[in-house]
């Protein structure tokens, strides 16, 4: 397969990118900030997205889905990042999809028409510490009865708030720091014990800090085998990881657009300063990062779509260089644009803070770069 | 089974059965290359039979036309061979300036006799060839250049000066820029060909801080050169000249693409140790190594990216010089690694463990990297100016 998009996933881009800029541009994450609304997200966007058939990319057709994979999903969380669009998308229709094709016949049926309708939102809570260490897991799950006792507190748990699904790693054995032992559940909305605390991040989205002070789930609520749940997990990783590297992209390209642009317009010292070799070089610079960044993404979405053993890897590799690359491009952004990169009123800042928030989130390039030097042995 | 895969496993049994063991370890110095020529020298029987099969099938030029000595393989075909050579580790049979450069120059500009005469030849590894490029007064300015052609009706007179000639005493013929018209800089430049055997051609190698001559200053007094040897029309060997760059600025952009996924940490471990848990025991170091194989990684999924989009002609045509910065780049901060994981054993400049100090005099050529094909700086303008169309001051 050559590494780039194919005709359909051209088509597909171009009419996401249609559809997002012009329903969710910049304008409506400012709106939504500046309104403080409590949901960090719009839920008539939300249906309309599931209208466009967005929300079903990885559910599979006999579910009514378009079974499709991480590329398409990818091409939807670009455009998600070069808007800044609050979405519930990476984490439900990829993160919790993911989970649920690797759960039960019952979990599917129970969630895949809401999440295709653009009914249900979920979040996943997985980290709870400031850095992403999932092995690290010490959530407890005991047995209790025919089901289990869920009694901890997750963080950084992005619409945790509002979830109607909660994707919870759990640990049912072992000990924080081991592989083994965790168990993935699916918790429903209005558990008992359950309570999310939202906390507004840098860029305005939310996160919720959620306590499970004993909350009662069946043991239908098991997703996969348990005390098995890292590959379930793996999986979920797989797909938000290098769905947060295509989110980054987005970001990434979005703010090297509006620079680029800058660069051919401002005027001083009598001439353009694009026309400044300084800026070029930096800006040429960029450029390369971008498209390096945007090679090791793809060759990961298409690794694991093609089921390959060498995709774990290659995704963290996507999320490192997206993470390293779209930094840059935020950095040169407000620095290029002088003065007025650093007001409010203009958006170059915005994704500044987007930028460093899916450069942390499920991993940062330092976490990724650790991982990749384990496996190979040093 | 699609006939893809069946080329695929096919391809894996033969390059298996045929590959010698010795020939699927990486080239690790200058003199372990294969380079060819009228002159070749084979490190080994083993590098010459590998030459020798590889060039049967034509698969040392393996998406040349077959009537030329190429494979004839599609695009797609050409990949999995790629990818099956990576897979068992097999190195390129054959290093060439006629394979990466000229080759392509020849098949879009050549008129049929030059392809028949030289193509051939080239894949088979019989010619070795240099390029005449460079001059001591026009260096990134390459169209300035000066050494003149004048017409003396069936041949050429070619006289003055190249610098930076990469194995001109070890190659048989050159690709060289003559000007045949001084009253315009770019309309004035053609692009001939000649055999270094020619009276009046004479070479000096340029001793480098690495301690080698890769490089030499060639002189051309009265060099009689035929018509039929020039490529393309008279005075327009500037767009011969900037579709060749482009190949070269491809060819030494794989420099980054060097494997060292392994010998990079191997090489630290073995100066350095392990703590406790069994990681690098210099942790500065450890994630230096690692943030590099991430770019590394990320990069050698742009070099494929790059050569798929330009198989199937979506390449931007600027896009070679982004290539050739960053692989170079790369290769630069890889070398800087290799000197700090080796320590002071990586300072040897002349001890057999050493091998003829092959870590620092590698680590010094590659600081030619960002200068030889248009420097770094040269190629961020054409980024700058033909991808992000930024103006010109």
């Amino acid at each position: 397969m050559p590494l780039f998009l194919d005709d359909e996933q051209t088509m597909l881009r171009d009419s996401a990118r249609a559809f997002v800029g012009e329903t969710a541009p910049v304008s409506h994450m400012r709106s939504l900030r500046d309104a403080k609304d409590p949901n960090g997200y719009a839920p008539a966007l939300w249906k309309q997205f599931a209208e466009m058939g967005f929300t079903g990319i990885l559910i599979d057709e006999a579910h009514g889905g378009s079974g499709l994979g991480a590329v398409e999903a990818g091409v939807v969380l670009e455009e998600i990042g070069r808007n800044l669009t609050p979405s519930p998308f990476l984490a439900t229709a990829v993160g919790a999809v993911e989970a649920l094709n690797a759960g039960s016949a019952a979990q599917r049926e129970r969630w895949f028409p809401a999440i295709l309708a653009g009914d249900a939102v979920a979040a996943l809570a997985i980290d709870e510490r400031a850095k992403h260490r999932p092995a690290s897991t010490a959530l407890r799950a005991e047995r209790s009865g025919n089901g289990f006792k869920l009694s901890g507190t997750k963080r950084f748990v992005t619409h945790g708030h509002v979830a109607d699904l909660l994707v919870v790693a759990a640990r049912t054995a072992g000990a924080a720091g081991e592989m083994d032992g965790i168990t993935l559940f699916a918790v429903e909305k209005g558990a008992a014990g359950l309570q999310a605390k939202p906390e507004r991040l840098a860029d305005a989205s939310l996160a919720a800090a959620i306590d499970f002070d004993g909350v009662r789930v069946e043991a239908d609520a098991v997703i996969g085998e348990i005390d098995a749940g890292w590959a379930p997990l793996t999986r979920v990783l797989n797909g938000v990881r290098v769905g947060a590297s295509a989110e980054l992209l987005g970001v990434g390209a979005g703010a090297m657009d509006m620079t680029v642009g800058y660069l051919k317009e401002r005027k001083q010292f009598g001439q353009t300063i694009g026309a400044f070799q300084a800026l070029q070089h930096r800006a040429a610079h960029l450029y390369s990062e971008m498209e390096v960044a945007r090679a090791a993404v793809l060759k990961a979405q298409q690794l694991l779509d093609a089921g390959d053993a060498r995709a774990e890897e290659a995704v963290m590799v996507a999320k490192a260089m997206a993470g390293l690359a779209t930094t840059l491009a935020v950095q040169e952004g407000v620095q290029m644009h002088g003065g007025i990169g650093m007001t409010d009123e203009y958006s170059i800042g915005f994704y500044m803070k987007r930028g460093r928030v899916l450069a942390e989130m499920f991993g940062d390039a330092d976490y990724h770069a650790d991982q990749l030097a384990r496996r190979a042995g040093y | 089974m699609s006939d893809l895969e069946t080329f695929r496993v096919e391809t894996r049994a033969w390059l298996e059965e045929n590959c010698p063991p010795a020939m699927r370890q990486p080239v690790r110095s200058e003199d372990d290359a294969c380079w060819g020529g009228r002159n070749a020298k084979f490190s080994s029987p083993d590098q010459k039979l590998w030459l020798d099969r590889m060039a049967a099938r034509g698969w040392t030029v393996p998406d040349w036309p077959k009537e030329y000595g190429g494979g004839g393989l599609s695009p797609a075909e050409a990949k999995i061979l790629r990818g099956e050579m990576a897979r068992l580790g097999c190195r390129s049979p054959l290093q060439s300036f006629g394979i990466w450069m000229l080759g392509p120059a020849l098949l879009k500009y050549g008129n049929e006799a030059q392809k028949q005469e030289h193509l051939p030849k080239i894949a088979r590894g019989e010619i070795r060839w240099c390029q005449g490029y460079s001059e001591p007064n026009a260096g990134s300015d390459l169209a300035s250049l000066a050494t003149s052609a004048e017409d003396m009706g069936d041949h050429f007179l070619v006289n003055g000066q190249k610098i930076w000639t990469s194995y001109a005493d070890k190659a048989d013929w050159i690709f060289c820029l003559v000007r045949t018209d001084r009253s315009s800089k770019h309309n004035g430049i053609s692009f001939v060909l000649f055999d270094m055997a020619s009276p009046g051609v004479s070479t000096k190698p340029i001793l480098l801080i690495s301690g080698y001559s890769p490089f030499c200053e060639t002189f051309f007094d009265n060099v009689k050169v035929l018509k039929e040897n020039l490529v393309g029309e008279l005075n327009k060997g500037w767009d011969v000249a900037k579709y060749l760059l482009g190949h070269e600025r491809e060819m030494i952009s794989g420099m980054g693409l060097g494997d060292t996924a392994k010998f990079l940490p191997e090489t630290a471990l073995k100066t350095v140790g392990r703590d406790e848990q069994g990681r690098l025991d210099e942790p500065v170091l450890r994630g230096r190594i690692a943030l590099f194989e991430v770019r590394a990684a990320a990069f050698k999924a742009m070099a494929e990216r790059f050569m798929d989009e330009l198989k199937a002609g979506k390449a931007h045509p600027a896009q070679p010089s982004m290539m050739k910065y960053y692989g170079t780049e790369l290769n630069k901060a890889r070398h800087e690694l290799i000197m700090a994981a080796g320590g002071s054993d990586a300072l040897e400049w002349e001890s057999e463990a050493s091998k003829g100090g092959a870590a620092p005099r590698a680590w010094l050529r590659t600081k030619a990297n960002s200068i030889e094909g248009g420097t770094s700086e040269v190629q961020l303008n054409i980024v700058a100016k033909r991808i992000l169309d930024l103006p010109s001051a």
